[in-house]
Protein backbone atom coordinates (compact mmCIF):
# COMPACT_ATOMS: atom_id res chain seq x y z
CA UNK A 1 0.00 0.00 0.00
CA UNK A 2 1.34 3.40 -0.94
CA UNK A 3 1.98 5.79 1.90
CA UNK A 4 -0.07 8.93 1.99
CA UNK A 5 1.96 12.05 2.79
CA UNK A 6 2.25 14.02 4.97
CA UNK A 7 2.34 11.55 7.86
CA UNK A 8 0.87 12.73 11.16
CA UNK A 9 2.92 11.52 14.13
CA UNK A 10 2.31 14.33 16.62
CA UNK A 11 -0.49 12.71 18.58
CA UNK A 12 0.44 14.38 21.87
CA UNK A 13 -0.44 17.74 20.35
CA UNK A 14 -3.81 16.57 19.14
CA UNK A 15 -5.42 13.54 17.54
CA UNK A 16 -7.69 13.23 14.53
CA UNK A 17 -11.34 12.62 15.35
CA UNK A 18 -12.19 8.94 15.09
CA UNK A 19 -14.86 8.46 12.36
CA UNK A 20 -17.01 6.58 14.88
CA UNK A 21 -16.89 9.61 17.15
CA UNK A 22 -17.86 11.97 14.36
CA UNK A 23 -20.74 9.71 13.42
CA UNK A 24 -22.03 9.72 16.99
CA UNK A 25 -21.84 13.53 17.11
CA UNK A 26 -23.55 14.35 13.82
CA UNK A 27 -27.20 14.05 14.90
CA UNK A 28 -26.54 16.56 17.69
CA UNK A 29 -25.57 19.18 15.14
CA UNK A 30 -28.66 18.41 13.09
CA UNK A 31 -32.05 17.20 14.21
CA UNK A 32 -31.06 16.66 17.86
CA UNK A 33 -29.91 20.22 18.40
CA UNK A 34 -31.71 20.83 21.69
CA UNK A 35 -30.40 22.54 24.80
CA UNK A 36 -29.88 19.95 27.50
CA UNK A 37 -31.16 22.44 30.06
CA UNK A 38 -34.56 22.75 28.35
CA UNK A 39 -36.88 20.87 30.69
CA UNK A 40 -40.16 21.38 28.87
CA UNK A 41 -39.85 19.54 25.59
CA UNK A 42 -38.53 16.59 23.71
CA UNK A 43 -35.58 18.48 22.19
CA UNK A 44 -34.20 19.22 25.63
CA UNK A 45 -34.83 15.71 26.93
CA UNK A 46 -33.04 14.12 23.99
CA UNK A 47 -30.03 16.35 24.49
CA UNK A 48 -30.02 15.74 28.23
CA UNK A 49 -30.15 12.01 27.73
CA UNK A 50 -27.17 12.21 25.39
CA UNK A 51 -25.20 14.25 27.92
CA UNK A 52 -25.99 11.81 30.73
CA UNK A 53 -25.02 8.90 28.52
CA UNK A 54 -21.65 10.57 27.85
CA UNK A 55 -21.16 11.19 31.56
CA UNK A 56 -21.55 7.47 32.08
CA UNK A 57 -19.10 6.59 29.32
CA UNK A 58 -16.45 8.88 30.80
CA UNK A 59 -17.08 7.71 34.36
CA UNK A 60 -16.73 4.06 33.34
CA UNK A 61 -13.36 4.66 31.69
CA UNK A 62 -11.88 6.04 34.93
CA UNK A 63 -13.93 4.02 37.45
CA UNK A 64 -15.92 7.00 38.71
CA UNK A 65 -19.65 7.65 39.00
CA UNK A 66 -21.47 9.80 36.42
CA UNK A 67 -22.32 12.50 38.97
CA UNK A 68 -18.61 13.10 39.51
CA UNK A 69 -18.07 14.28 35.93
CA UNK A 70 -18.20 18.02 35.17
CA UNK A 71 -18.05 19.08 31.53
CA UNK A 72 -15.73 21.89 30.49
CA UNK A 73 -14.25 23.44 27.35
CA UNK A 74 -11.08 21.36 27.62
CA UNK A 75 -8.39 20.30 30.00
CA UNK A 76 -6.98 23.79 30.41
CA UNK A 77 -10.29 24.86 31.87
CA UNK A 78 -10.61 21.65 33.91
CA UNK A 79 -7.21 22.27 35.47
CA UNK A 80 -7.98 25.92 36.17
CA UNK A 81 -11.25 24.89 37.82
CA UNK A 82 -9.61 22.17 39.89
CA UNK A 83 -6.73 24.25 41.20
CA UNK A 84 -8.41 27.62 41.56
CA UNK A 85 -11.61 25.98 42.77
CA UNK A 86 -9.86 24.14 45.60
CA UNK A 87 -7.64 27.13 46.40
CA UNK A 88 -10.60 29.42 46.91
CA UNK A 89 -12.86 26.90 48.66
CA UNK A 90 -10.24 25.78 51.16
CA UNK A 91 -8.48 29.10 51.74
CA UNK A 92 -9.30 28.90 55.45
CA UNK A 93 -7.60 25.55 55.74
CA UNK A 94 -4.37 26.56 54.05
CA UNK A 95 -2.67 28.35 51.19
CA UNK A 96 -0.03 25.86 50.08
CA UNK A 97 -0.08 23.92 46.79
CA UNK A 98 2.45 21.37 45.58
CA UNK A 99 3.11 20.68 41.92
CA UNK A 100 6.18 19.80 39.86
CA UNK A 101 8.34 21.44 37.24
CA UNK A 102 7.45 19.44 34.11
CA UNK A 103 3.70 20.10 34.33
CA UNK A 104 1.83 21.54 31.39
CA UNK A 105 1.50 25.34 31.32
CA UNK A 106 -2.18 24.97 32.22
CA UNK A 107 -1.05 23.88 35.67
CA UNK A 108 2.12 25.95 36.02
CA UNK A 109 0.56 29.24 34.98
CA UNK A 110 -2.51 28.67 37.11
CA UNK A 111 -0.22 28.14 40.10
CA UNK A 112 1.77 31.25 39.16
CA UNK A 113 -1.37 33.31 39.21
CA UNK A 114 -2.35 31.97 42.62
CA UNK A 115 1.09 32.96 43.91
CA UNK A 116 0.18 36.54 43.04
CA UNK A 117 -2.90 36.19 45.26
CA UNK A 118 -0.88 35.07 48.27
CA UNK A 119 -0.79 31.33 47.80
CA UNK A 120 2.47 29.47 48.20
CA UNK A 121 3.47 26.94 45.61
CA UNK A 122 6.19 24.30 45.78
CA UNK A 123 7.48 23.15 42.39
CA UNK A 124 9.05 19.76 43.00
CA UNK A 125 12.05 18.88 40.84
CA UNK A 126 12.19 15.66 38.81
CA UNK A 127 14.87 13.02 38.67
CA UNK A 128 16.84 12.28 35.51
CA UNK A 129 14.12 9.85 34.41
CA UNK A 130 11.47 12.60 34.62
CA UNK A 131 9.67 11.34 37.75
CA UNK A 132 9.34 13.11 41.06
CA UNK A 133 10.93 11.61 44.16
CA UNK A 134 8.27 10.59 46.68
CA UNK A 135 10.48 11.66 49.56
CA UNK A 136 10.62 15.18 48.13
CA UNK A 137 6.85 15.18 48.05
CA UNK A 138 6.54 13.93 51.64
CA UNK A 139 8.96 16.58 52.83
CA UNK A 140 7.11 19.34 50.99
CA UNK A 141 3.75 18.72 52.65
CA UNK A 142 2.96 21.10 55.52
CA UNK A 143 -0.17 21.64 57.66
CA UNK A 144 -1.03 24.45 55.24
CA UNK A 145 -0.98 22.18 52.15
CA UNK A 146 -4.41 21.94 50.52
CA UNK A 147 -3.63 20.46 47.10
CA UNK A 148 -1.11 18.31 45.27
CA UNK A 149 -1.28 18.61 41.46
CA UNK A 150 0.82 16.14 39.49
CA UNK A 151 0.27 15.03 35.89
CA UNK A 152 -0.30 11.38 35.08
CA UNK A 153 1.94 11.42 32.02
CA UNK A 154 4.00 14.14 30.45
CA UNK A 155 3.12 15.51 27.03
CA UNK A 156 6.71 15.83 25.77
CA UNK A 157 8.48 12.78 27.12
CA UNK A 158 5.54 10.50 27.93
CA UNK A 159 6.94 9.76 31.38
CA UNK A 160 4.34 8.36 33.77
CA UNK A 161 4.47 9.58 37.37
CA UNK A 162 3.99 7.25 40.37
CA UNK A 163 0.35 8.33 40.69
CA UNK A 164 -0.96 5.59 42.98
CA UNK A 165 1.89 6.20 45.45
CA UNK A 166 1.27 9.95 45.36
CA UNK A 167 -2.44 9.26 45.88
CA UNK A 168 -1.65 7.24 48.99
CA UNK A 169 0.54 9.96 50.42
CA UNK A 170 -2.11 12.60 49.72
CA UNK A 171 -4.77 10.52 51.43
CA UNK A 172 -2.55 9.81 54.42
CA UNK A 173 -1.92 13.54 54.88
CA UNK A 174 -5.48 14.62 54.14
CA UNK A 175 -4.50 16.69 51.10
CA UNK A 176 -6.54 16.76 47.88
CA UNK A 177 -4.90 15.28 44.79
CA UNK A 178 -5.48 16.72 41.32
CA UNK A 179 -4.12 14.89 38.30
CA UNK A 180 -3.72 16.25 34.77
CA UNK A 181 -4.75 13.08 33.00
CA UNK A 182 -4.79 14.52 29.48
CA UNK A 183 -2.10 12.30 27.98
CA UNK A 184 -2.87 9.17 29.99
CA UNK A 185 -6.64 8.78 30.10
CA UNK A 186 -7.77 6.44 27.34
CA UNK A 187 -4.19 5.34 26.66
CA UNK A 188 -3.26 3.50 29.85
CA UNK A 189 -5.49 2.35 32.72
CA UNK A 190 -6.48 5.28 34.93
CA UNK A 191 -8.59 4.35 37.95
CA UNK A 192 -9.52 7.15 40.29
CA UNK A 193 -10.19 4.67 43.12
CA UNK A 194 -7.00 2.64 42.88
CA UNK A 195 -4.94 5.73 42.12
CA UNK A 196 -6.45 7.78 44.94
CA UNK A 197 -7.28 10.68 42.62
CA UNK A 198 -9.66 13.41 43.85
CA UNK A 199 -9.71 15.59 40.73
CA UNK A 200 -8.81 14.53 37.18
CA UNK A 201 -8.54 16.69 34.05
CA UNK A 202 -9.55 15.11 30.75
CA UNK A 203 -9.41 16.51 27.22
CA UNK A 204 -11.42 15.38 24.18
CA UNK A 205 -8.96 16.13 21.43
CA UNK A 206 -6.14 13.95 22.75
CA UNK A 207 -8.27 10.81 22.66
CA UNK A 208 -9.66 10.99 19.11
CA UNK A 209 -12.55 13.18 20.21
CA UNK A 210 -13.33 16.79 19.27
CA UNK A 211 -11.46 19.92 20.34
CA UNK A 212 -12.99 22.40 22.74
CA UNK A 213 -14.49 19.86 25.10
CA UNK A 214 -13.15 18.26 28.24
CA UNK A 215 -14.14 17.09 31.66
CA UNK A 216 -13.13 17.34 35.27
CA UNK A 217 -13.68 14.42 37.59
CA UNK A 218 -14.58 15.73 41.06
CA UNK A 219 -14.70 13.15 43.86
CA UNK A 220 -18.01 13.03 45.76
CA UNK A 221 -17.08 10.81 48.67
CA UNK A 222 -14.04 9.66 50.68
CA UNK A 223 -13.41 12.57 50.67
CA UNK A 224 -15.98 14.87 49.10
CA UNK A 225 -14.29 17.67 47.17
CA UNK A 226 -16.01 21.02 46.94
CA UNK A 227 -15.02 23.63 44.38
CA UNK A 228 -15.62 27.32 43.99
CA UNK A 229 -16.77 27.92 40.44
CA UNK A 230 -14.63 30.08 38.19
CA UNK A 231 -17.38 30.64 35.64
CA UNK A 232 -20.64 31.96 37.03
CA UNK A 233 -24.03 31.99 35.38
CA UNK A 234 -26.99 29.68 35.01
CA UNK A 235 -25.74 27.13 37.50
CA UNK A 236 -25.15 24.28 35.08
CA UNK A 237 -23.10 21.26 36.18
CA UNK A 238 -24.32 21.60 39.76
CA UNK A 239 -23.04 25.13 39.89
CA UNK A 240 -19.47 24.18 39.17
CA UNK A 241 -19.46 25.25 35.55
CA UNK A 242 -22.17 27.48 34.19
CA UNK A 243 -22.84 27.76 30.50
CA UNK A 244 -24.99 25.87 28.00
CA UNK A 245 -23.45 22.46 27.45
CA UNK A 246 -21.64 21.69 24.23
CA UNK A 247 -23.88 18.73 23.50
CA UNK A 248 -22.28 17.44 20.28
CA UNK A 249 -18.82 17.84 21.79
CA UNK A 250 -19.86 16.03 24.95
CA UNK A 251 -21.38 13.20 22.92
CA UNK A 252 -18.08 12.97 21.02
CA UNK A 253 -16.03 12.96 24.21
CA UNK A 254 -18.22 10.19 25.63
CA UNK A 255 -17.95 8.08 22.50
CA UNK A 256 -14.19 8.64 22.39
CA UNK A 257 -13.91 7.35 25.97
CA UNK A 258 -16.04 4.32 25.19
CA UNK A 259 -13.84 3.40 22.22
CA UNK A 260 -10.68 3.87 24.26
CA UNK A 261 -12.04 1.65 27.01
CA UNK A 262 -12.96 -1.13 24.58
CA UNK A 263 -9.72 -0.99 22.62
CA UNK A 264 -7.10 0.10 25.13
CA UNK A 265 -5.64 -3.32 25.82
CA UNK A 266 -5.00 -4.18 22.17
CA UNK A 267 -4.28 -0.64 21.05
CA UNK A 268 -1.63 0.07 23.65
CA UNK A 269 0.14 -3.18 22.84
CA UNK A 270 0.07 -2.40 19.14
CA UNK A 271 1.28 1.18 19.63
CA UNK A 272 4.13 0.14 21.89
CA UNK A 273 5.26 -2.33 19.23
CA UNK A 274 5.23 0.42 16.61
CA UNK A 275 7.04 2.77 19.01
CA UNK A 276 9.73 0.22 19.74
CA UNK A 277 10.12 -0.49 16.03
CA UNK A 278 10.58 3.22 15.35
CA UNK A 279 13.02 3.68 18.20
CA UNK A 280 15.07 0.60 17.35
CA UNK A 281 15.38 1.32 13.66
CA UNK A 282 16.40 4.92 14.29
CA UNK A 283 18.81 4.20 17.10
CA UNK A 284 20.46 1.19 15.50
CA UNK A 285 21.39 3.29 12.45
CA UNK A 286 22.67 6.40 14.21
CA UNK A 287 25.30 6.88 16.89
CA UNK A 288 24.93 9.44 19.69
CA UNK A 289 21.17 9.41 19.97
CA UNK A 290 19.61 9.52 23.42
CA UNK A 291 16.14 8.76 24.71
CA UNK A 292 14.86 11.50 27.01
CA UNK A 293 13.02 10.23 30.08
CA UNK A 294 12.32 6.84 31.55
CA UNK A 295 11.71 3.97 29.13
CA UNK A 296 10.18 1.87 31.89
CA UNK A 297 7.58 4.37 33.09
CA UNK A 298 6.39 5.70 29.79
CA UNK A 299 3.30 5.98 27.63
CA UNK A 300 3.26 3.19 25.04
CA UNK A 301 3.02 5.54 22.07
CA UNK A 302 5.68 8.11 22.96
CA UNK A 303 9.35 8.40 22.22
CA UNK A 304 11.51 11.50 22.58
CA UNK A 305 15.01 11.33 21.15
CA UNK A 306 17.92 13.77 21.11
CA UNK A 307 20.10 13.59 18.01
CA UNK A 308 23.41 15.05 19.15
CA UNK A 309 24.95 17.72 16.88
CA UNK A 310 21.78 18.25 14.82
CA UNK A 311 19.51 21.18 15.68
CA UNK A 312 15.88 20.10 15.99
CA UNK A 313 14.26 22.70 13.80
CA UNK A 314 16.62 21.96 10.90
CA UNK A 315 15.80 18.28 11.32
CA UNK A 316 12.08 19.03 11.16
CA UNK A 317 12.68 21.02 7.99
CA UNK A 318 14.39 18.01 6.43
CA UNK A 319 11.49 15.72 7.25
CA UNK A 320 8.78 18.17 6.34
CA UNK A 321 6.48 15.47 5.02
CA UNK A 322 6.26 14.17 8.58
CA UNK A 323 4.49 16.00 11.40
CA UNK A 324 6.43 15.64 14.65
CA UNK A 325 7.65 18.27 17.07
CA UNK A 326 10.94 19.51 18.45
CA UNK A 327 12.15 20.63 21.86
CA UNK A 328 14.21 23.31 20.18
CA UNK A 329 12.92 26.81 19.73
CA UNK A 330 15.26 28.68 17.46
CA UNK A 331 13.76 32.12 17.53
CA UNK A 332 15.30 35.19 19.01
CA UNK A 333 12.20 35.52 21.20
CA UNK A 334 12.79 32.17 22.89
CA UNK A 335 16.33 30.88 22.65
CA UNK A 336 15.29 28.63 25.50
CA UNK A 337 14.79 25.02 24.58
CA UNK A 338 12.16 22.85 26.26
CA UNK A 339 11.78 23.47 30.01
CA UNK A 340 10.78 19.84 30.41
CA UNK A 341 14.06 18.51 29.05
CA UNK A 342 15.98 21.10 31.06
CA UNK A 343 14.25 19.88 34.22
CA UNK A 344 15.51 16.38 33.48
CA UNK A 345 19.04 17.72 33.39
CA UNK A 346 19.36 17.30 29.62
CA UNK A 347 22.02 19.84 28.56
CA UNK A 348 20.74 22.77 26.56
CA UNK A 349 22.85 21.64 23.61
CA UNK A 350 21.07 18.26 23.56
CA UNK A 351 17.69 19.79 24.31
CA UNK A 352 18.02 21.70 21.03
CA UNK A 353 18.38 18.40 19.18
CA UNK A 354 15.30 16.62 20.49
CA UNK A 355 12.32 15.32 18.55
CA UNK A 356 9.06 14.04 20.02
CA UNK A 357 7.24 11.26 18.18
CA UNK A 358 3.65 10.58 19.20
CA UNK A 359 2.29 7.51 17.47
CA UNK A 360 -1.46 7.26 17.16
CA UNK A 361 -4.38 5.00 16.41
CA UNK A 362 -4.18 5.58 12.67
CA UNK A 363 -0.43 5.17 12.10
CA UNK A 364 0.73 2.07 10.26
CA UNK A 365 3.87 -0.01 10.27
CA UNK A 366 4.71 1.28 6.78
CA UNK A 367 4.52 4.83 8.06
CA UNK A 368 6.77 4.02 10.99
CA UNK A 369 9.36 2.53 8.62
CA UNK A 370 9.14 5.52 6.33
CA UNK A 371 9.61 7.92 9.24
CA UNK A 372 12.59 5.98 10.57
CA UNK A 373 14.27 6.00 7.15
CA UNK A 374 13.69 9.71 6.63
CA UNK A 375 14.99 10.58 10.08
CA UNK A 376 18.14 8.50 9.67
CA UNK A 377 18.80 9.96 6.23
CA UNK A 378 18.23 13.55 7.34
CA UNK A 379 20.25 13.30 10.55
CA UNK A 380 23.12 11.77 8.58
CA UNK A 381 23.00 14.59 6.04
CA UNK A 382 22.80 17.30 8.68
CA UNK A 383 25.68 15.81 10.64
CA UNK A 384 27.80 16.15 7.51
CA UNK A 385 26.92 19.81 7.78
CA UNK A 386 27.50 20.09 11.52
CA UNK A 387 30.72 21.63 12.82
CA UNK A 388 29.96 20.07 16.20
CA UNK A 389 29.83 16.57 14.77
CA UNK A 390 33.12 17.18 13.00
CA UNK A 391 34.74 18.45 16.20
CA UNK A 392 33.40 15.53 18.21
CA UNK A 393 34.84 13.11 15.67
CA UNK A 394 38.19 14.90 15.98
CA UNK A 395 38.04 14.30 19.72
CA UNK A 396 37.31 17.89 20.77
CA UNK A 397 35.27 18.05 23.98
CA UNK A 398 32.54 20.47 22.98
CA UNK A 399 31.36 21.00 26.54
CA UNK A 400 34.79 22.35 27.46
CA UNK A 401 35.03 24.78 24.52
CA UNK A 402 34.77 28.48 25.07
CA UNK A 403 31.99 29.73 22.84
CA UNK A 404 31.87 33.28 21.60
CA UNK A 405 28.18 33.94 21.78
CA UNK A 406 26.37 34.23 25.04
CA UNK A 407 22.61 34.48 24.81
CA UNK A 408 21.57 37.61 22.96
CA UNK B 1 6.94 28.46 10.52
CA UNK B 2 6.94 28.80 6.77
CA UNK B 3 10.34 29.29 5.19
CA UNK B 4 11.05 31.42 2.14
CA UNK B 5 11.87 29.59 -1.09
CA UNK B 6 15.45 30.84 -0.93
CA UNK B 7 15.99 29.47 2.58
CA UNK B 8 14.56 26.12 1.50
CA UNK B 9 16.74 26.10 -1.59
CA UNK B 10 19.95 26.73 0.40
CA UNK B 11 18.88 24.21 3.01
CA UNK B 12 18.32 21.55 0.37
CA UNK B 13 21.39 22.39 -1.67
CA UNK B 14 23.84 24.09 0.64
CA UNK B 15 26.79 25.65 -1.20
CA UNK B 16 30.39 25.09 -0.19
CA UNK B 17 29.88 22.64 2.64
CA UNK B 18 33.12 21.36 4.13
CA UNK B 19 36.33 22.30 5.85
CA UNK B 20 39.69 23.79 4.88
CA UNK B 21 42.96 23.07 6.67
CA UNK B 22 42.82 25.41 9.64
CA UNK B 23 46.62 25.26 9.98
CA UNK B 24 47.17 26.62 6.47
CA UNK B 25 48.52 30.21 6.89
CA UNK B 26 46.29 31.35 4.03
CA UNK B 27 43.14 30.03 5.72
CA UNK B 28 41.13 32.08 8.19
CA UNK B 29 38.66 30.26 10.44
CA UNK B 30 35.68 31.75 12.24
CA UNK B 31 33.70 29.71 14.74
CA UNK B 32 30.77 31.60 16.25
CA UNK B 33 27.64 30.84 18.23
CA UNK B 34 27.14 28.29 20.97
CA UNK B 35 25.52 24.86 21.12
CA UNK B 36 23.27 25.81 24.02
CA UNK B 37 21.85 28.67 21.96
CA UNK B 38 21.06 26.28 19.15
CA UNK B 39 23.43 27.79 16.55
CA UNK B 40 27.10 27.26 15.78
CA UNK B 41 28.67 28.39 12.50
CA UNK B 42 32.12 27.56 11.23
CA UNK B 43 33.20 29.62 8.26
CA UNK B 44 36.58 29.24 6.60
CA UNK B 45 38.16 31.25 3.81
CA UNK B 46 41.33 30.81 1.84
CA UNK B 47 42.68 34.21 0.89
CA UNK B 48 45.41 35.02 -1.64
CA UNK B 49 47.90 37.11 0.41
CA UNK B 50 49.02 39.06 -2.71
CA UNK B 51 45.68 40.05 -4.18
CA UNK B 52 43.71 39.72 -0.90
CA UNK B 53 41.03 37.93 -2.92
CA UNK B 54 39.01 35.16 -1.22
CA UNK B 55 39.62 32.14 -3.41
CA UNK B 56 37.76 29.53 -1.43
CA UNK B 57 35.11 29.50 1.26
CA UNK B 58 33.64 26.58 3.19
CA UNK B 59 31.12 26.30 6.00
CA UNK B 60 29.57 23.93 8.45
CA UNK B 61 26.58 24.97 10.55
CA UNK B 62 24.64 23.54 13.46
CA UNK B 63 21.40 25.44 13.56
CA UNK B 64 17.97 25.91 12.08
CA UNK B 65 17.28 26.12 8.36
CA UNK B 66 17.72 29.89 8.37
CA UNK B 67 21.12 29.58 10.03
CA UNK B 68 22.22 27.01 7.44
CA UNK B 69 20.94 29.19 4.60
CA UNK B 70 22.60 32.32 6.00
CA UNK B 71 26.00 30.68 6.19
CA UNK B 72 25.62 28.98 2.83
CA UNK B 73 24.77 32.34 1.27
CA UNK B 74 27.71 33.97 3.05
CA UNK B 75 30.17 31.54 1.46
CA UNK B 76 28.66 32.20 -1.92
CA UNK B 77 28.95 35.96 -1.51
CA UNK B 78 32.49 36.15 -0.17
CA UNK B 79 34.02 34.01 -2.88
CA UNK B 80 35.86 36.20 -5.38
CA UNK B 81 35.61 39.27 -3.16
CA UNK B 82 38.56 41.00 -1.55
CA UNK B 83 38.91 40.92 2.21
CA UNK B 84 37.72 44.52 2.43
CA UNK B 85 34.71 43.88 0.22
CA UNK B 86 33.77 40.80 2.26
CA UNK B 87 34.00 42.80 5.48
CA UNK B 88 31.41 45.22 4.14
CA UNK B 89 28.73 42.51 3.92
CA UNK B 90 26.01 43.38 6.39
CA UNK B 91 23.58 41.05 8.11
CA UNK B 92 20.74 43.14 6.69
CA UNK B 93 21.89 42.17 3.17
CA UNK B 94 21.43 38.54 4.16
CA UNK B 95 18.03 39.23 5.73
CA UNK B 96 16.88 40.87 2.52
CA UNK B 97 18.23 38.19 0.19
CA UNK B 98 16.74 35.30 2.18
CA UNK B 99 13.58 37.13 3.25
CA UNK B 100 14.23 36.17 6.88
CA UNK B 101 11.41 36.93 9.34
CA UNK B 102 12.22 39.03 12.44
CA UNK B 103 12.62 35.97 14.69
CA UNK B 104 15.42 34.70 12.43
CA UNK B 105 17.46 37.86 12.19
CA UNK B 106 19.93 36.49 14.73
CA UNK B 107 20.91 33.87 12.13
CA UNK B 108 22.06 36.58 9.73
CA UNK B 109 23.90 38.37 12.54
CA UNK B 110 25.75 35.16 13.26
CA UNK B 111 26.72 34.80 9.59
CA UNK B 112 28.12 38.33 9.53
CA UNK B 113 30.00 37.57 12.74
CA UNK B 114 31.41 34.42 11.16
CA UNK B 115 32.76 36.35 8.16
CA UNK B 116 34.39 38.91 10.46
CA UNK B 117 35.82 36.24 12.76
CA UNK B 118 37.29 34.23 9.87
CA UNK B 119 38.91 37.30 8.32
CA UNK B 120 40.28 38.53 11.59
CA UNK B 121 41.85 35.10 12.10
CA UNK B 122 43.37 35.38 8.62
CA UNK B 123 44.70 38.84 9.31
CA UNK B 124 46.26 37.67 12.53
CA UNK B 125 48.01 34.94 10.60
CA UNK B 126 49.32 37.54 8.17
CA UNK B 127 50.66 39.55 11.11
CA UNK B 128 48.22 42.37 10.47
CA UNK B 129 46.78 44.22 13.39
CA UNK B 130 43.04 43.92 13.53
CA UNK B 131 41.41 46.94 12.04
CA UNK B 132 38.34 46.94 14.23
CA UNK B 133 38.98 44.68 17.17
CA UNK B 134 36.19 42.63 18.65
CA UNK B 135 33.45 44.39 16.82
CA UNK B 136 31.72 41.14 16.04
CA UNK B 137 31.88 39.80 19.53
CA UNK B 138 30.48 42.96 21.04
CA UNK B 139 27.14 42.51 19.41
CA UNK B 140 26.16 39.47 21.46
C1 LIG C 1 -0.52 17.43 29.62
C2 LIG C 1 -1.50 18.41 29.07
N1 LIG C 1 -2.27 19.12 29.90
C3 LIG C 1 -3.18 20.00 29.46
C4 LIG C 1 -3.35 20.24 28.12
C5 LIG C 1 -4.38 21.24 27.67
O1 LIG C 1 -5.51 20.58 27.17
P1 LIG C 1 -6.60 21.34 26.31
O2 LIG C 1 -6.02 21.54 24.96
O3 LIG C 1 -7.79 20.41 26.28
O4 LIG C 1 -6.94 22.61 26.99
C6 LIG C 1 -2.56 19.53 27.21
C7 LIG C 1 -2.68 19.77 25.76
O5 LIG C 1 -1.99 20.58 25.17
C8 LIG C 1 -1.62 18.60 27.70
O6 LIG C 1 -0.84 17.91 26.86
Amino acid sequence: MAIKLPIYMDNHATTPVDPRVLEAMMPYFKEKFGNSASRNHEFGWVAEEAVENARGQIARLINATPKEIVFTSGATESTNLAIKGVAEMYREKGNHIITQVTEHKATLDTCKRLEKYGYEVTYLPVEKDGRIALDDLRRAITPKTILISIMYANNEIGVVQPIAEIGRIAKEKGVFFHVDGVQAVGKIPVDVQKDGIDLLSISGHKIYGPKGVGALYVRRKNPRVQLSAIIDGGGHERGMRSGTLNVPGIVGLGKACEICQNEMATESKHLSQLRDRLKDSIMSHLDETFVNGSMEHRLPHNINISFAYVEGESLLMGINDIAVSSGSACTSATLEPSYVLKALGVGEDLAHTSIRFGIGRFNTEEEVDYVADRVVETVTRLRELSPLYEMAKEGVDISKMKWTAAAE
Amino acid sequence: MAYSDKVVEHYKNPRNVGSLDKNDPAVGTGLVGAPECGDVMKLQMKVNPETRVIEEAKFKTFGCGSAIASSSLATEWVKGKTVEEALSIKNTDIVRELALPPVKIHCSVLAEDAIKAALSDWKKKQGEAEAKPAEAAARH
